[in-house]
C-alpha cells in the first residue's frame, strides 16, 4: 500500500514542478513542442528511476559525509548513458533538446529525490517514487507544452489543430521565450485558486 | 516569417572555428552572451538562483559576483581538462561527468581559500556557494563553450559575460521584486507566479536585442 502511495506522491500532491518548484530550467527550456516535452520527460525519468535505484541500494555503503559527490557520480552516469543512446537512435530530438541533456546531472528533481527520498528508503519504494516524479515531471512539461504548441505554432504533437488560417498568424510569443515564463506563472495562478478554494477560506 | 524561423534566428550562435584572435568577434559574443542570449531570461539557466535569490538586492549582487566568480573559474578547469586531457585521451565522451566533478570540487575548494584568506568576502559569499553547485548556468556555460569549439581566450569571455548577463537579469528581478512589496498582486499570483510573470516581461524586453552583434 505505501508502494502505490510513494508512486502516486510524486504525480500531484508533490508535484516537483508545480508544487515544489523544481526542474524550472528544462522545464521552461523544453517546452517548445510537445514531442521535446516527451523527450526530455523520457529522458529524466529513465534518470530518476535508475539513480534512485542505486542511491537506494547502496545507501548503507555510502558514508554520509562524501554522499552529494557520490550522488552526481551516479547521476552523472546515467545522464551519460541517456546522451549517448539518444545521440545515436534519436539524433534529432538529440539534437533539439541539445544543452539540456547533459544538464539532467544538474536537475534539482533527481538530487533532491536521491537526497531527500532514495538514501533512507528500501529500493523498492524508491524505484516507485523515481517513476512517479518522472511521470509528474513529465507530465507538467507535456502541459505547458501543450499550451506553447497549440498557441505558438497550431499543432499538438505535430498534428495540426487549429488550422492553416491560425498558422499563417500564429501567438509567436507562446513559443518564443517571454511565453513560457507568461503561460507558466498562469498555470501556478490556476493550481494556487484550485487549492484555496479546496482548502475554504484560511 | 514563420516560428521556427525567428527561433532559429534568435537561437543562432556566434560561428565557430575561427581560432585566431578577433576583437570584432569578442565583442559580437560579449553582446550575446548578456544581451541576445541572456542566460537566464533566453536560454532558461539559472532559473532556480533567479526565483530563489532575488528578493533582496544585496543578496542578489552576492549571487552575481559568486557565480561570475566561478564561472570563470570552471571554465578554465573545464576547457583545460576537456582539451588537454580528455580529446588526447579520446574520451570526450565523459565531458558531462568530468565537468560536474570540476565545479563541485572547484566551489568546495573556493570556499576553504576564501575561508582562510579572505574571512569578509567568504562571509559575503559563504552562503551562496553551495548553491552554485548545482547552478545549470555554470555547467550550462562549460558544455557551451566545448559545443562551440571556442579557444580558451573566447571560452572565458563568453563565460564573464554570461556571468555579467545573469547578474543584470537578477539585480534587475530583485529591484523590480522590492518595488513589488507594495504593489497590490491578486492573491492567485502572489510569490512565485507574480515572479514568473516579471519574468516573463523582462524577457519581452530583452527579445529587443534580438540580431545585435550579429
Amino acid at each position: 500500500m505505501s508502494l502505490m502511495k510513494d508512486l502516486t506522491n510524486g504525480i500531484y500532491k508533490e508535484n516537483p514542478v508545480f508544487k515544489l518548484a523544481l526542474g524550472m530550467c528544462p522545464f521552461l527550456a523544453v517546452t517548445t513542442s510537445v514531442e521535446n516535452a516527451l523527450g526530455m520527460g523520457a529522458a529524466a525519468t529513465f534518470v530518476l528511476i535508475a539513480s534512485n535505484f542505486l542511491v537506494s541500494l547502496f545507501r548503507n555503503l555510502i558514508p554520509s559525509k562524501v554522499r552529494i559527490p557520490c550522488y552526481i557520480v551516479i547521476i552523472a552516469t546515467f545522464v551519460t548513458l541517456v546522451d549517448m543512446v539518444m545521440h545515436a537512435y534519436l539524433p534529432a530530438l538529440h539534437k533539439s533538446l541539445g544543452i539540456f541533456i547533459p544538464l539532467i546531472v544538474v536537475n534539482c528533481i533527481i538530487l533532491g529525490r536521491a537526497e531527500g527520498f532514495a538514501n533512507r528508503h528500501p529500493v523498492l519504494n524508491s524505484v516507485a517514487d523515481g517513476i512517479g516524479m518522472g511521470i509528474g515531471f513529465t507530465m507538467a512539461m507535456v502541459v505547458l507544452a501543450t499550451f506553447r504548441e497549440l498557441l505558438g505554432n497550431g499543432t499538438w504533437l505535430n498534428m495540426d489543430v487549429l488550422g492553416s488560417a491560425f498558422q499563417n498568424q500564429p501567438l509567436l510569443i507562446a513559443i518564443l521565450a517571454p511565453g513560457a515564463f507568461i503561460l507558466l506563472s498562469f498555470i501556478m495562478g490556476f493550481f494556487k485558486i484550485l487549492e484555496t478554494r479546496k482548502g475554504g477560506c484560511q | 516569417m514563420n516560428a521556427s524561423a525567428i527561433m532559429s534566428m534568435l537561437l543562432a550562435a556566434p560561428s565557430s572555428g575561427n581560432q585566431g584572435f578577433d576583437l570584432g568577434r569578442m565583442m559580437a559574443i560579449i553582446i550575446a552572451a548578456i544581451f541576445v542570449n541572456n542566460f537566464v531570461l533566453s536560454r532558461f539557466l539559472g532559473i532556480c538562483p533567479f526565483i530563489g535569490v532575488s528578493k533582496q538586492l544585496d543578496s542578489a549582487i552576492g549571487m552575481g559576483a559568486a557565480v561570475i566568480f566561478v564561472m570563470t573559474l570552471a571554465t578554465l578547469g573545464s576547457w583545460s581538462v576537456y582539451n588537454l586531457l580528455l580529446v588526447p585521451m579520446n574520451l570526450g565522451y565523459l565531458k558531462t561527468i568530468v565537468f560536474i566533478l570540476i565545479i563541485a570540487s572547484l566551489v568546495q575548494l573556493v570556499e576553504m581559500i576564501l575561508q582562510k584568506f579572505s574571512p569578509s568576502l567568504y562571509r559575503a559569499l559563504g552562503i551562496f556557494l553551495p548553491l552554485i553547485t548545482t547552478n545549470c548556468a555554470i555547467l550550462g556555460v562549460a558544455v557551451l563553450n566545448i559545443d562551440e569549439k571556442y579557444s580558451l581566450g573566447y571560452s572565458l569571455v563568453n563565460a564573464i559575460a554570461a556571468g555579467i548577463g545573469f547578474t543584470l537579469a537578477l539585480i534587475l528581478m530583485a529591484g523590480l521584486r522590492q518595488r513589488l512589496e507594495l504593489a497590490d498582486v491578486p492573491p492567485a499570483l502572489r510569490g512565485k507566479p507574480m515572479a514568473f510573470l516579471i519574468a516573463g516581461v523582462m524577457s519581452i524586453a530583452f527579445l529587443g536585442f534580438a540580431g545585435l552583434g550579429g
